[in-house]
């Protein structure tokens, strides 16, 4: 059986024909891609635009302007502007009573239900102002005070005039106390002072992620603190000091094998070893980030050794050629070439940490906790755990503050994630 | 290297003493029903500037009564809360590691089981409702279509509402509710599935009866088929899901109603609706008490511990800030029992359990 020899003409026509149907075989993988990325796309705009439309009404808050006198006699009875003293004054009764007189409610009740129009915040309220100005005692001031979450709510149309009184949970008594201080123009749509500078709390009307962004920024630091250098370390002495045996292959094997352990695991590492053995206290953001610390340390040292082994070997012979010593090699020319390799993994690697909750669910960090931190020894969460607990909370108004706060979450990845993209490319040299 | 060195025993050093330290902020565990409770009497007690504000964990009440238990020490939570009261189980474990708790009983949570407005209103029993969620049912009810042997249990065959009953709606049965670890999934359980069914319907009962188990303990188990689905400790994702999905229907604490009651409507078990009033006044059957556990050893160790305890007695009552957040107010006269209870601090034994 001879092969049939072709023409060059038959030869050309049937390269002719394939060409049509690579062609369009070329076309169509391009065109998989391409809906591929539009439907990524697609889902990303969703996604922000849910976030956004939410969080963004989250930010902002209705609040009612009254004239408060502030008597000192009253607001500060012991006259030292001390804690002590300030709990001890009646600021709420003087808030309540500078509302009385715009609405004018009639018996106990009436007075009870327009006591709950103010946020229970007020006091608290009072008594940082005159802290931070003791001048305005003897004075009578405008004051803006929050409103309570289901007057918001009712302000901002989810809960609806029509729908019956005994269905909603504002009375149509404190509705006619709403419009009266509307018509007096006392109610305002302002940025929420609470969102950004207040703490958690079981008023939706004063929560704030103060205190979870502190926490999370502690965490992090000792997270940083504990895997950079460590990570580093480790990588070098694995792939620039230790002999490659059976012993560096074990050690390898496990690194990589700890980076696909689910992040609970060392959550429940941590609860025994840090807290039950150690004795730590619970919910502290020291053990916190020392947890996660163990989580991201397979990332640094993966993503380190492959910066390291990504160093030509030229130039570390270039090194030893003019008489460096191995210390020498490394701490001159091996780390500072590899970091923008390094500083990329640990970026990610820590903003990975920033978005978990399960390992430090075990540890007590996923708690209500309303106080502030100020070091890594005190209590504090952090701002995940923020999200998912105010996800739960019953009250209407938190399912915009949820959303804020995943703004918020979302802008501080997106911001480290930049500064990886940012470091890469002003540090990368090309060989 | 010297200066590292010296670096390093510093700051192990500086760990280790904090380690020693003792903590001054209460931390509380347990049931995500007391959570938003405790976490008002927490931020009360927060605002004195004599105390830090308590730290709430969740949990779940299973969590919150093994956690107290778990040990004394710092390093261990002072106070368990517990939507379901503990079972000489869960004390036996406190024994063994050396706790002594106090009980102190502070409100009233109803389970609901709710739907939206916009889907059918369920008016229900009690034993129907039994009948609808647990997993194993006699297999001699009209409409389950299988042997007509009574003291056969089979896996719960009923796929609509209306074929348990036909006054019930001519939907499938589909019901969100919490996990395991939740107390309102343990006292629904115990309520509906074991008293309310296993207890009273006469077939159920017979048959639980026949097979050893006269207190209807087995019929605890919840349907696995897909009927009753778990919605994980949030209560706020169900009452989501019943607004988008309105044939279904969903298990939670009272509370959660209650903030979305131009949303939802309660289903009224035994000709009883689920309002604010019944629950108050003992006429809706599915309520549960909630508690909270303090530990003993605990007391003047960690600072604020009789004053968090104190905190709630100002708030508890009928037109406090506890009632405002859906929770439902004891009766005077068990409020002034749990108030003396908390200066006296009884021991928890096994003999109390049984009351």
């Amino acid at each position: 059986m001879n092969k049939k020899r072709i023409t060059p003409l038959e030869a050309t026509n049937s390269v002719k024909k394939s060409i049509v149907k690579r062609r369009s075989k070329d076309n169509r993988l391009k065109l998989y891609g391409r809906i591929a990325i539009g439907l990524a796309v697609c889902f990303l705009l969703f996604l922000f635009y849910s976030i956004f439309t939410k969080g963004f009404p989250g930010f902002f808050q209705y609040y009612v302007t009254l004239d408060i006198n502030f008597d000192r006699e009253r607001i500060d009875p012991k006259g030292d502007l001390s804690d002590n003293s300030l709990f001890d004054g009646e600021a709420s009764k003087i808030v309540n009573e500078s509302l009385f007189s715009i609405i004018e409610p009639k018996g106990r009740k009436a007075k009870k239900q327009a006591k709950k129009i103010v946020s229970s915040g007020k006091d608290v309220r009072i008594a940082k102002m005159v802290k931070n100005d003791p001048s305005l005692f003897g004075t009578i001031t405008k004051v803006k005070f929050a409103l309570d979450d289901d007057i918001d709510s009712f302000l901002r149309g989810y809960i609806k005039r029509e729908t019956p009184e005994s269905e909603r949970r504002v009375s149509d008594k404190v509705i006619g106390f709403v419009d009266k201080l509307n018509q007096d123009g006392r109610i305002t749509y302002e940025f929420s002072d609470y969102i950004l500078k207040g703490s958690a709390s079981g008023n939706p009307e004063m929560a704030g992620i103060k205190g979870a962004f502190i926490g999370s920024m502690l965490t992090l630091s000792v997270c940083l603190l504990i895997s950079f250098p460590l990570g580093v370390a480790t990588a070098v002495y694995l792939e620039e000091i230790a002999k490659k045996n059976r012993i560096t292959e074990f050690i390898e094997v496990n690194i990589n094998n700890l980076a696909a352990v689910p992040s609970v695991v060392f959550g429940i590492m941590g609860l025994a070893i840090f807290i039950s053995i150690f004795g730590m206290p619970r919910s502290i953001p020291l053990v916190g980030g020392m947890v996660l610390a163990l989580m991201t340390l397979p990332t640094i040292i993966i993503s380190s050794r492959a910066a390291i082994r990504a160093v030509p070997p030229s130039v570390r012979d270039a090194a030893y050629g003019i008489g460096a010593s191995k210390l020498q090699v490394i701490f001159h020319h091996v780390i500072p070439l590899a970091m923008p390799g390094m500083l990329t993994g640990t970026i990610i690697g820590m903003a990975q940490a920033l978005g978990e909750t399960a390992p430090l669910l075990m540890i007590g960090m996923v708690a209500f906790i309303v106080d502030i931190p100020n070091s890594v020894m005190d209590p504090g969460t952090v701002l995940p755990v923020q999200i998912f607990m105010w996800a739960d909370f019953a009250e209407r108004m938190f399912i915009q503050k949820t959303s804020a706060a995943i703004i918020v979450l979302l802008g501080f990845l997106i911001s480290m994630n930049a500064l990886a993209v940012y470091l890469r490319k002003k540090l990368e040299r090309r060989w | 290297m010297k200066k590292t060195l010296i670096m390093a025993g510093i700051f192990s050093s500086l760990i280790i003493s904090s380690a020693a330290q003792a903590r001054d902020t209460l931390s509380l565990a347990g049931s995500s029903t007391v959570l938003p409770f405790a976490r008002i009497i927490a931020e009360q007690l927060g605002k004195n500037p004599n105390f830090k504000t308590p730290v709430v964990e969740s949990g779940g009440s299973s969590v919150g009564k093994k956690g107290v238990c778990d040990g004394v020490g710092t390093k261990f939570i002072d106070i368990g809360n517990a939507s379901s009261r503990m079972k000489a189980k869960e004390l036996a474990y406190c024994e063994k590691n050396g706790v002594k708790l106090t009980e102190i009983k502070v409100g009233y949570d109803g389970i609901v089981v709710a739907n939206s407005k916009k889907g059918a209103p369920l008016n229900i029993s009690k034993a129907h409702l039994g009948m609808a969620l647990t997993a194993k049912i006699p297999a001699c009810y009209e409409g389950s279509g299988r042997s007509y042997n009574c003291e056969e249990w089979i896996d719960n065959p009923f796929k609509k509402w209306s074929d348990i009953d036909a006054s019930l709606p001519d939907i499938e049965i589909r019901v969100y509710g919490p996990p395991t670890t939740s107390g309102t999934r343990a006292s629904y359980a115990e309520m509906v599935n074991q008293k309310g069914y296993c207890g009273k319907e006469k077939i159920a009962k017979a048959a639980s009866a026949a097979r050893g188990d006269k207190k209807g303990k087995k019929c605890r188990a919840m349907r696995t088929d897909g009927v009753f689905i778990e919605a994980g400790e949030q209560d706020n994702l169900i009452v989501q899901k019943l607004n988008e999905d309105t044939s279904s229907y969903g298990i939670f604490g009272f509370s959660y109603l209650d903030q979305n009651s131009d949303t939802l409507q309660g289903a009224v078990i035994s000709k009883t609706a689920p309002t604010f009033e019944n629950i108050a006044g003992n006429n809706y059957s599915v309520s549960r008490a909630l508690y909270y556990y303090v530990k003993h050893q605990h007391i003047g160790v960690v600072p604020g511990m009789k004053e968090y305890m104190a905190e709630w007695t100002k708030h508890w009552g009928n037109d406090g800030v506890l009632s405002d957040a859906g929770m439902i107010p004891m009766p005077k006269s068990e409020r002034a029992k749990y108030k003396s209870a908390m200066s006296s601090l009884p021991v928890l034994t096994a003999a109390d359990l049984k009351k």
